[in-house]
């Protein structure tokens, strides 16, 4: 993507060019390398479903969807239903990008999408780079888990049955004296996130119905983190926690994007969004409406997009105010 | 602990009084004459009316209901099940006899529908849609459709009648002394009447696996397990059979209602000497002690099915356990 040299570019100051490839910079984003963490372009997801009106068509005897007396008894008229469209997105190095969008809008399918986790009858189509190589799915299924990591958003995405030591540890790989060094390994990064994150070596252990609220959460995080991973997809990884313990998880991963990581923050939550996130992608009907730099958020007149403007007005401390038509989020 | 098994012998307990009541309630009210019954309708015309009322007397045919039940039960608190009319020979004896030939054919039945369903159920989710899960969809919708009994007498006509592979029925060899009888003979005469009840019974129990399977597939932790590297097939292995077994105990305890059910059936079919056929015998020919006692153990048999899958969910899901650890691991 990038003509320039990857040095010339690094030493791009986004402070005084804050807009190039179609995005609003912060003061914190970096093109480490020369290219973006994860860059999306024109991804679209769409399912194939039954399609109920050619159905209902063919039986008041419209013959437009026909396809022959044999075919009738053997296809159910189908129709592509797209749920994520041209859709461009970018997460720069040491940054957090908030992806804000009401709940159920799809926001979930990028996630699944990046991670290279498809229902069987969905089409996916667009280019994915990670980490400056273009990706496709056996790409992105090989990085799932150790250069993409997703935190998910309770402790339901945990197994009831397995200790939680052990989920958080992984399946080991290889087979032999290998998989027992790896099991090794694994069990000594395990107990070394475990220290850094203040649980103690007793919550392995545990089972996932006795963790509290915010030994949940951590543990989510620890499992997110066992491979060193790159980039981390948090999908929602806040309702259900009290103040407190959410901004406790928020300020972790600040500290993972301060060390260089990228955070894709998957959130319905502007305000908290706002709070932490270096850059907003604004998500309505399946698509990036608008992606810029939290400080554009002081005043509306930054914001390009007249979607982007509702929801500032509908901030709180902006009084709610809700306009014309479409709903805000939440 | 201690109190949890004084629970659990009193719901047994509970449960053998009322199915003794409800056993002895319907065939005391039934239309079959005991006397009829035990003498047989050619018998009881030619006799004499005095003959009549002394046998009546002597079985005590005019006794009340209650009285006639609480002198039953009495002898049942002291082990003693009555004697059978219709085979006259004390009832446990029967039972006994006939129940080393149910739970051997049972048992073989129960342990193949059961692990077959469970590989077939797990394997079909796996290819949900695919031709493999249409295979054994198909294979588990035709089945589960068709009467036991039916199945039987198509598998005896083709594999007895027209290939002559296994015999026509009973667990021996007819005209061999019992001593001469081989454990290969026995397992020869069990063979079909097992196959049978197993293949009926894998539909029940792969339809049930699969969908269960398919739940477990689409559940949040697989979905994070895969989302963490593994791939689909190692996820359900890591996760998902850990938590399939939980249904599959439950399933596979319920199917012994189920395979008693049908060994009935079965055992008719193949004219199989077994608990089901003497069951049968028992009910047409008015054997009210024989049949009491069938309802009895049955009843046992399924109660014990239950308990031992209560027990083992406690194994197998620490959820079910009592809670300890929560207070041993201060909060934060």
């Amino acid at each position: 993507m990038e003509e320039k040299p990857a040095v010339a570019h690094e030493a791009v100051d986004h402070g005084a060019q804050p807009v190039h490839h179609h995005h609003s910079h912060a003061a914190t984003s970096r093109h480490g390398h020369g290219h973006h963490l994860l860059t999306v372009e024109d991804l679209s997801v769409s399912f194939l479903m039954y399609d109920e009106e050619a159905a209902a068509m063919r039986a008041q005897g419209d013959s437009r969807a026909d396809r022959g007396r044999l075919g009738r008894y053997l296809h159910a008229p189908q129709r592509e239903v797209e749920v994520i469209r041209s859709l461009s997105l970018s997460v720069h190095e040491g940054e957090i990008v908030a992806v804000v969008g009401a709940s159920g809008s799809g926001k979930t399918l990028l996630a699944d999408a990046v991670l290279g986790l498809f229902e069987p009858n969905a089409l996916v189509r667009g280019r994915i780079w990670f980490d400056g190589r273009p990706m496709d799915a056996a790409a992105l299924a090989a990085e799932r888990g150790r250069g993409i990591a997703l935190v998910p958003q309770s402790v339901a995405s945990l197994d009831p049955l397995m200790r939680v030591g052990r989920q958080v540890e992984g399946m080991p790989r290889g087979r032999g004296a290998a998989r027992r060094a790896d099991a090794g390994r694994r069990r000594a990064r395990r107990r070394e996130l475990f220290a850094r994150y203040g649980l103690a070596e007793e919550v392995a252990r545990l089972y996932p119905h006795e963790l509290s609220g915010g030994m949940a959460r951590r543990v989510l995080l620890c499992c997110a983190l066992m491979d060193a991973p790159k980039l981390i997809i948090a999908d929602e990884p806040t309702p259900g926690l009290d103040l407190p313990l959410a901004q406790a998880a928020l300020a972790d991963f600040r500290a993972f994007a301060d060390d260089g990581g990228g955070v894709m923050l998957i959130t319905h939550d502007i305000e908290l969004a706002l709070t932490v996130a270096d850059r907003v992608a604004v998500f309505r009907d399946g698509t990036v409406v608008e992606e810029t730099s939290v400080a554009a958020f002081a005043s509306p007149d930054t914001l390009a997009h007249p979607f982007t403007r509702q929801l500032w007005h509908a901030l709180p401390e902006h009084g709610f105010v809700v306009t014309t038509e479409g709903s805000p989020l939440c | 602990m201690a109190r949890y098994v004084v629970s659990q012998l009193g719901r047994f307990l509970l449960l053998m009084v009322a199915v003794a009541v409800v056993t002895f309630a319907l065939v005391s009210l039934s239309p079959v004459d005991p006397l009829q019954a035990n003498v047989g309708q050619a018998a009881l015309m030619s006799m004499s009316e005095e003959k009549r009322a002394a046998l009546a007397a002597y079985w005590g045919a005019d006794t009340p209901m209650l009285e006639r039940f609480l002198a039953w039960a009495g002898d049942l608190l002291h082990g003693d099940l009555g004697m059978s009319l219709r085979y006259n020979a004390p009832v446990a004896e029967v039972i006994a006899s006939r129940a080393a030939n149910s739970l051997a054919l049972m048992g073989v039945a129960w342990v193949a529908s059961g692990v077959l369903g469970f590989v077939l159920g797990v394997a079909a989710a796996l290819r949900e849609g695919r031709l493999l899960d249409r295979f054994v969809r198909g294979y588990c919708f035709v089945l589960a459709a068709s009467p036991t009994f039916w199945v039987g007498l198509l598998l005896l006509i083709v594999f007895s009648v027209w290939l002559g592979w296994f015999p026509l029925g009973f667990s021996v060899p007819v005209g061999v002394a019992a001593a001469d009888v081989t454990f290969a003979d026995a397992l020869h005469h069990m063979a079909l009447p097992a196959i049978t009840l197993s293949v009926v019974g894998v539909a029940n129990v792969a339809l049930h696996t699969r969908a269960k399977a398919i739940d477990v597939l689409n559940s949040d932790y697989v979905r994070f397990a895969r989302a963490r590297g593994l791939t689909r097939r190692e996820a359900l292995i890591r996760h998902g059979l850990r938590n399939l077994a939980l249904p599959a105990i439950t399933l596979q305890f319920s199917q012994i209602a189920e395979i008693f059910g049908g060994s009935v059936l079965v055992e008719e079919v193949f004219s199989y000497p077994g608990l089901g056929q003497a069951a049968v015998t028992a009910g047409l020919g008015g054997d009210v002690a024989l049949l009491a006692g069938i309802a009895l153990v049955s009843a046992a048999l399924v109660f014990a099915g239950n308990l031992a899958a209560n027990l083992i969910y406690g194994l197998v899901d620490p959820r079910m356990r009592p809670v300890r650890r929560q207070k041993e691991v201060a909060d934060d």
